[in-house]
């Protein structure tokens, strides 16, 4: 009896690990990944830096609410955000189509094109369909970057990463012939040490049932005043300056997009 | 129905009610929750057969059914998941076969030497070949698929100068490799324990026949340590395919990644019950298989 | 040589306090599923055990389950839908109360699912390997049932159960290492993420098999005093 007594209380003590409070968003937990830099990454001291982590905080500050990030890896993070394990993700996730039918959306924050990338030693002239036809590309899983790859290069072999870490071992090694990221992403692992591999081989022109209108904060659905309460504050971050000091310490032109 | 007495022709009176025991009531409530969480598994799969039936039947439906039908299919915008992934699902499952059965075969061919060099006599033989089977059996099959995977990606130019790159540079071969080398080393142990458990006797009684060793072992104790290493086997193959799933993590497309594409693309949860609903058809059928086979070639041990 | 032990030290430079985290989240995992998987495990082999065909069914369907599906997948689905399963559970109670069913939760539930129903097993074939004459001897000193399973067939069970269980837990241990694959910071995660950042997966995959290599030689020794314990009523003979 003592064992199931105890079972029990380990059930209670279970279910209870982090019962969320109700929605008064006095306080708003924030999903991220932490593995896609210049955008959100982790030091290496357990540190969150980065793009995303920046604008989130202005936009905590803007909306007086107290913010709490939790990481969360790539695969998982719209099943997370539906159960409930935070609030909001803002981790750079383009606004779709196939994801809004399961995740409301604000309004962009920044819109940056995809590009493929290659060994430096390359001998890929383009990126038309039939210059990546035959091809090993690696993409990050669950992003809209392999979806473009599917859709617009079927004739490429397509190889699928749980991060980005892991494609760009695999780029340096020559495991894969070419990787499509995001172009910010890709330029600032290029400038490092790490990526004196490769290049950029060039952008790619955004499809927009694919990529979207940019990256936005995603919001379980139905939860219409944290969207608005996001939507205000990325507008007067947008006028106040603050975006444009955050904008300035990672980059050399204005990612908003237009 | 036999009569209780054959020469009065009395029947037999019927059995007397089984009482409602505890365990009969815990064994009722937990089979009915079976059965409930069954049943809502198929109604929540057979969405996907609403529009291949309708379609199916419509033709033959009264007039009032046919409008009803005809509302039912006008709701069904989209394609059904299996439509979508149907396929998807065939093509993994065809790589996670490709991936156990190639793994298994060689892994068997590695074993016998491995398992001869662990019985030998020999330190110089025998200290290596546990070493191999003490690392494979001791550590997590996806730490080795890592190690494999990405530390020789990291050895880039010396596999290059030795030829062996273009065996690393593919992520199939790679996952053959290190589940070739994991499953030799399981099975060198079953084959090595079954033949232990062949009695010295028939060692001895071939000797006496003036057999040569060679002839014995295959002929005589090889046969003998099949049967009885034909239930650990069988396991091996069971682990292996389970096993397998671990390939999606280094980006090879086999069922389980099939499965995780699917998911990141939808978020419908369907695509893990497909493949649980895959994964369990494939080790039950094999199991039944299996039991089948072990029956028949232990058929002369019954008594 | 001496870049390899910079790379693995404690401290600012090295990765060895990172991965001694892991060592540590690894452990825990393994120890906090055990107790669940012992539990759930005798429980079904009770039912499993028992005279009753619908009981018996019951359970053989988990085993079924729980043995056939791959190990991974178990995980994923306890991963993504067991927190909305169970949300939707209160939800239709009328309260809305979010769960959070972290990495570490997850896993210990599929790691209990798993090594319960094979525990089962072991527990299974100790009850058959004790005589029924225990039972009656137990019967006939008057005591009840659930005192006759309490202290006469349970001490024996665990003795004939210790060898397979054993196994099982060395199992339990490497399966923990897929548990890294939703985000839990094991042994495996901490030295992906060393392996990524100095370029070296050679090395720190090598380092974490070493690891569970350690941890399963240091598992062993601790399973055969237990069974040496277990057996000190046994005469020498």
């Amino acid at each position: 009896m003592r064992i199931l007594r105890l079972a029990a209380a380990a059930a209670v003590v279970l279910a209870g690990v982090g019962a969320a409070q109700a929605d008064d968003w006095s306080k708003v937990r924030i999903g991220t990944e932490g593995a896609y830099p210049p955008f959100n990454s982790l030091t290496s001291d357990g540190q969150l830096v980065g793009f995303d982590i920046d604008i989130a905080n202005a936009l905590c500050e803007e909306m007086k609410v107290e913010c709490e990030f939790v990481t969360q890896d790539w695969d998982g993070m719209i099943p997370a955000l539906q159960a409930g394990k935070f609030d909001a993700v803002i981790a750079s996730m383009s606004i779709t189509e196939e994801r809004k039918q399961k995740v409301d959306f604000t309004n962009k924050y920044y819109n940056t094109p995809p590009a493929i990338g290659v060994p430096k030693d390359s001998k890929l002239a383009g990126v038309t369909k039939e210059d990546l036809s035959g091809i090993l590309l690696g993409a990050q899983s669950s992003t809209t970057h392999s979806n473009y790859a599917e859709a617009h290069f079927p004739d490429a072999e397509l190889k699928l990463y749980p991060t980005a870490d892991e494609y760009k071992l695999d780029l340096e090694n020559g495991r894969i012939d070419a990787v499509i990221e995001d172009v910010v992403v890709l330029s600032d692992w290029l400038a490092t040490e790490n990526g004196a591999c490769c290049k950029v081989l060039s952008t790619l022109k955004s499809d927009p049932v694919i990529n979207g209108e940019g990256a936005g904060i995603a919001i379980r659905k139905g939860e219409d005043e944290l969207k608005e309460m996001f939507n205000k504050a990325i507008v007067a971050i947008r006028e106040n300056g603050k975006y444009e000091e955050i904008n300035a310490k990672y980059f050399d032109f204005d990612v908003y997009g237009d | 129905m036999i009569a209780a007495n054959p020469a009065t022709g009395t029947p037999r009176p019927p059995a007397p009610p089984k009482p409602w025991t505890n365990a009969r009531i815990a064994g009722h409530v937990l089979m009915a929750l079976w059965a409930i969480a069954g049943l809502y598994l198929v109604y929540y799969l057979i969405g996907n057969l609403e529009k291949p039936i309708l379609e199916f039947l419509l033709p033959y439906l009264p007039i009032d059914w046919q409008e009803y039908a005809n509302e039912r299919l006008a709701l069904q915008t989209f394609d059904s998941y299996l439509e979508r992934y149907g396929q998807k699902y065939i093509d993994g499952l065809i790589v996670t076969l490709q991936i156990v059965g190639l793994s298994l075969l060689f892994g068997a061919a590695l074993s016998i030497p491995i398992a001869a060099a662990r019985s030998s006599k020999w330190k110089i033989f025998s200290w290596p070949a546990y070493g191999f089977v003490y690392f494979f059996r001791g550590t997590p099959l996806i730490a080795q698929t890592f190690l494999i995977y990405y530390g020789f990606g990291s050895f880039r130019p010396e596999l290059q100068s030795i030829g062996l790159w273009w065996f690393f540079r593919d992520a199939f071969y790679c996952v053959v490799f290190a589940f070739t080398l994991n499953t030799a080393a399981y099975q060198a142990e079953i084959l090595r324990g079954a033949v232990q458990n062949v009695a010295r006797g028939q060692w001895e009684g071939a000797a006496a026949l003036g057999l040569s060793k060679p002839v014995t072992f295959f002929k005589i104790i090889l046969p003998q340590a099949l049967i009885v290493a034909l239930r650990p086997y069988g396991n091996e193959i069971i682990l292996m395919i389970k096993g397998s799933a671990i390939a999606a993590i280094v980006t090879v497309f086999d069922m389980f990644a099939e499965t995780k594409r699917a998911y990141s693309r939808t978020y419908d949860f369907q695509a893990y019950i497909w493949a649980a609903v895959l994964y369990l058809m494939i080790v039950e059928t094999l199991r039944r298989i299996w039991d089948k086979l072990e029956a028949r070639l232990t058929r002369h041990l019954k008594r | 040589m001496n870049e390899a032990l910079t790379l693995l030290s404690f401290g600012p430079n090295g990765w060895g306090d990172e991965i001694a985290h892991g060592v540590l989240i690894t452990v825990s995992l393994a120890i906090t599923s055990l107790p669940f998987g012992l539990f759930l495990g005798f429980i079904i082999a009770v039912a499993k055990n028992s005279s009753e065909p619908s009981l018996k069914m019951a359970a053989n369907i988990y085993t079924t389950i729980f043995r056939g599906l791959p190990e991974l997948l178990t995980l994923f689905m306890v991963y993504y839908g067991l927190q909305i399963a169970i949300r939707e559970g209160i939800r239709l109670l009328g309260y809305d109360v979010q769960i959070d069913i972290n990495s570490f939760v997850a896993g210990v539930v599929a790691l209990s699912f798993v090594f319960s129903s094979y525990a089962s097993e072991a527990f299974l074939s100790a009850f058959r390997g004790i005589p029924q004459g225990q039972y009656e001897g137990g019967y006939a000193l008057g005591l009840s049932h659930t005192k006759t399973m309490r202290l006469i067939i349970v001490p024996q069970l665990i003795r004939l159960a210790l060898p397979a269980l054993g196994n099982l837990w060395l199992v339990l241990l490497k399966d923990t290492a897929l548990v890294s694959v939703v985000g839990l910071e094991d042994i495996l995660r901490e030295v992906g993420v060393a392996a990524r950042n100095t370029k070296e997966p050679f090395l720190f995959f090598g380092l974490a098999c070493v690891l569970y290599l350690i941890l399963a030689m240091i598992s062993s020794a601790g399973l055969s005093k237990i069974e040496g314990w277990s057996k000190r009523g046994e005469t020498s003979r």
